[in-house]
């Protein structure tokens, strides 16, 4: 069982600011941590892989600083990394992350043929939750997104079942593999690496992939010259004109405080009043 | 980037929104999308399509006849049993074969599970820009689609084209557009379009759907009044006098992330940018700091009250009345408060 696990570098906190004159995000000084969704998938991939053998390679695109993400997985019991950098990234929306991706999966594939891919449900930074059916599609494989659980998964029969979140209940899915999948949140929870995974991260080399190892020849769709998405504008939403009535409570008690509150309230939405316990 | 948009594209009108329609139910954040899309479509002078792919059946009718009284001027219909239940395999080659037909300039879908499991795919195999989760959709001066999303949790948000292929494709949040009024007796054309595909050649199979018991995922977000409760409520046994209050009003009740976080309450019930967005008229929200990823979630309610004891909590900020004191003792006594009058009115009538 060989499983390819995607994982992002994501921006610890959400202070992030943006560059009043270019409009682009400063990144500088803030920690960065694995994609917290990318988390569930991870410990999802190294399950299966415990329990049936096999190997679980994890890839990021990324600047040079995501070997440490990498490294981090390495740490948390994945065998084999893959960093994918190159210039000719930059700039990417999730067309053009689909393609690099898919394209280096398939590469991976070339070598070990890949019977399940991971990806996060969705990034806390671009939080699109695209580029994980993007893949699937390139890829002509099933795409099982928002996974509260996987199953079964039988290699004999190069088949999945899983329970996928869908509006008003769940769906007991099966699919062929190789297939896609994305886990829910709160699914499962990560293990702490072994010692032994915690000495082989320290050492282990990540392999970096340009464009030309990822089997890519033409760059047309990588990158700002692929992506057809157009970021015009970055912005701080707007603050608020008018601030809050408060209610005064200086010496009152809380029966009085309430009371007059239910007053505010109702004349403020006069309809609420005859609708509430009808 | 300039708009240059390449001939090929010329051609490619309307404005389309996925009727999304699961196990005989529509999803209203369809009827939010078309009270929104009429916007764009009267803005840039062109009409107003519902995209319906159902199973055949009595609901389907009823959703091409509400879809008309929402605003939209046709319904394209693809009613096959294939597309009864929801799987990316057919829905995504229905969507694409009838983009690559009628050729729309704009095509929005609600930011579901459904929704972007599906823009996801069909924007793929379309080549073309899809944006996510926006909160906002305008026409710009060249009659682009500017789409407003927020990004990194909500601290920031920006303004997305597609300027030069089609369709030009977002997701929507659901609650984020107001519902529109039902129009009754507004009809529409409907153009019918089969779905070329056999069971046989569908991978993916549907074994089982497991209903959820309580259908509270949806209740909260479409609720009219909510009572949340932060982590200045302190402890677990105190989200009692959230719900209590709730109960009263016949609310719904949520929370912030921390307080899912902590195993206080389960995670259908966090409210804000990673969570459920509400619209109710009233939101009560106490011992909630009104951090930036909780406001995106409740800004579009009518009236925020918030109880805090910090009167410069950032929460004061947005909300429309607040309480410095102690939720503590404000809510059991909003709660008996409320009993109260509603007792009194419903005496009087
Ligand atoms: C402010 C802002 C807004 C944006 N809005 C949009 C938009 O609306 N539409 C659009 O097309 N692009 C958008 N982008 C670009 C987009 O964020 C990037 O393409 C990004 O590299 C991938 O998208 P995501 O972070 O949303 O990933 P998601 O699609 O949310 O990620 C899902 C999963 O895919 C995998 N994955 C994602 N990125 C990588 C990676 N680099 N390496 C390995 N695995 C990965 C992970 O498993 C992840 O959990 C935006 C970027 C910014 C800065
Ligand atoms: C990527 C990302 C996504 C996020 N998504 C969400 C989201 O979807 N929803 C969300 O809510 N948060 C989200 N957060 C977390 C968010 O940033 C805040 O941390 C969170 O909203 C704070 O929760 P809180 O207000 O309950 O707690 P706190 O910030 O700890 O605030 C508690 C408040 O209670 C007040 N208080 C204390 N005692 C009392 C009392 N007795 N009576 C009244 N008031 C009292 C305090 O003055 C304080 O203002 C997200 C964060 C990130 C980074």
């Amino acid at each position: 069982m060989h499983i390819v696990v995607c994982i992002k570098q994501v921006p610890d906190s959400a202070q992030i600011r943006v560059h009043p004159v270019t409009n682009t995000i400063m990144r500088q000084g803030v920690p960065t941590i694995i994609n917290p969704y990318d988390l569930f998938s991870l410990e999802e991939a190294l399950r299966l892989r415990d329990q049936l053998g096999g190997k679980v390679t994890v890839i990021t695109m990324g600047p040079k600083m995501a070997i440490e993400a990498l490294k981090k997985c390495i740490s948390y019991g994945a065998d084999d990394a893959i960093l994918l950098t190159d210039k000719v990234f930059a700039g990417s929306d999730t067309l053009a992350t689909s393609f690099a991706l898919a394209s280096a999966i398939a590469k991976i594939g070339e070598t070990n043929p890949v019977d399940m891919v991971f990806c996060g449900k969705q990034t806390i930074d671009g939080d699109t939750a695209q580029v994980g059916p993007g893949i699937a599609r390139r890829l002509h494989m099933q795409q099982l997104t928002y996974v509260a659980q996987v199953e079964k998964v039988d290699l004999d029969k190069g088949e999945i079942v899983v329970h996928r979140r869908s509006e008003g209940g769940v769906q007991v899915l099966a699919t062929r593999l190789p297939c896609l999948v994305t886990m829910l949140e709160g699914s499962n929870e990560m293990r702490y690496g072994s010692m032994d995974d915690l000495f082989r991260a320290a050492r282990y080399e990540v392999a970096e992939w340009d464009h030309k190892a990822a089997g890519i020849t033409v760059t047309a769709q990588c990158g700002l010259k692929g992506s057809p998405t157009v970021v015009k504008k970055v912005f701080a939403p707007p603050a608020k004109a008018v601030k809050a009535e408060v209610i005064k409570t200086e010496g009152k008690t809380p029966r009085e405080v309430a009371d007059a509150l239910l007053t505010s309230v109702f004349a403020k939405h006069p309809k609420l009043e005859m609708e509430i316990g009808q | 980037m300039k708009k240059e948009l390449p001939e090929r594209f010329r051609d490619y009108k309307h404005v389309w929104v996925l009727i999304e329609m699961e196990r005989g139910q529509v999803h209203p954040v369809s009827w939010e999308l078309l009270g929104e899309g009429r916007k764009l479509a009267d803005k840039l002078g062109v009409e107003l399509a519902g995209a319906l792919l159902a199973g055949p059946g009595e609901a389907t009718q009823k959703a091409v006849d509400e879809a008309f009284s929402y605003g939209a001027d046709l319904v394209y219909l693809m009613e096959d049993p294939l597309l009864a239940d929801y799987r990316n395999q057919p829905y995504a080659a229905a969507m694409t074969d009838l983009v690559n037909t009628y050729k729309p300039e704009i095509l929005l879908m609600g930011a579901t599970n459904l929704g972007r499991d599906l823009a996801g795919t069909v924007a793929t195999t379309l080549a073309t820009g899809l944006t996510a989760d926006c909160t906002e959709l305008a026409i710009d001066h060249e009659g682009s689609l500017a789409a407003t999303r927020p990004t990194f949790g909500g601290t920031l948000l920006c303004t997305i084209h597609t300027l030069n292929f089609r369709p030009q494709m977002a997701t929507i949040r659901p609650r984020v557009m107001a519902m529109p009024e039902a129009q009754e007796g507004r009809s529409g054309r409907v153009i019918r379009h089969a779905l070329v595909m056999e069971e046989s050649s569908i991978i993916t199979k549907i074994l089982d759907f497991i209903a959820d018991a309580n259908m509270e995922k949806a209740q909260l977000a479409y609720a009219d009044i909510v009572v949340a409760g932060g982590m200045g409520l302190g402890r677990p046994e105190n989200f009692k006098l959230v719900t209590d209050l709730a109960a009263v009003l016949g609310a719904e009740y949520g929370c912030s992330r921390p307080v899912v976080q902590k195993g206080w309450m389960p995670a259908e019930r966090q409210i804000g940018q990673t969570g459920k967005t509400i619209r109710p008229r009233l939101y009560i929200a106490a011992g909630i700091s009104g951090a930036i990823q909780h406001r995106v979630g409740v800004e579009g309610s009518d009236i925020i009250l918030a109880i805090n004891t910090d009167p410069n909590a950032t929460i004061f900020e947005f909300a429309h009345m607040g309480i410095v004191g102690d939720a503590l003792q404000i809510l059991p006594a909003l709660t008996e408060a409320f009993r109260r009058r509603l007792a009194v009115n419903r005496l009087a009538g």
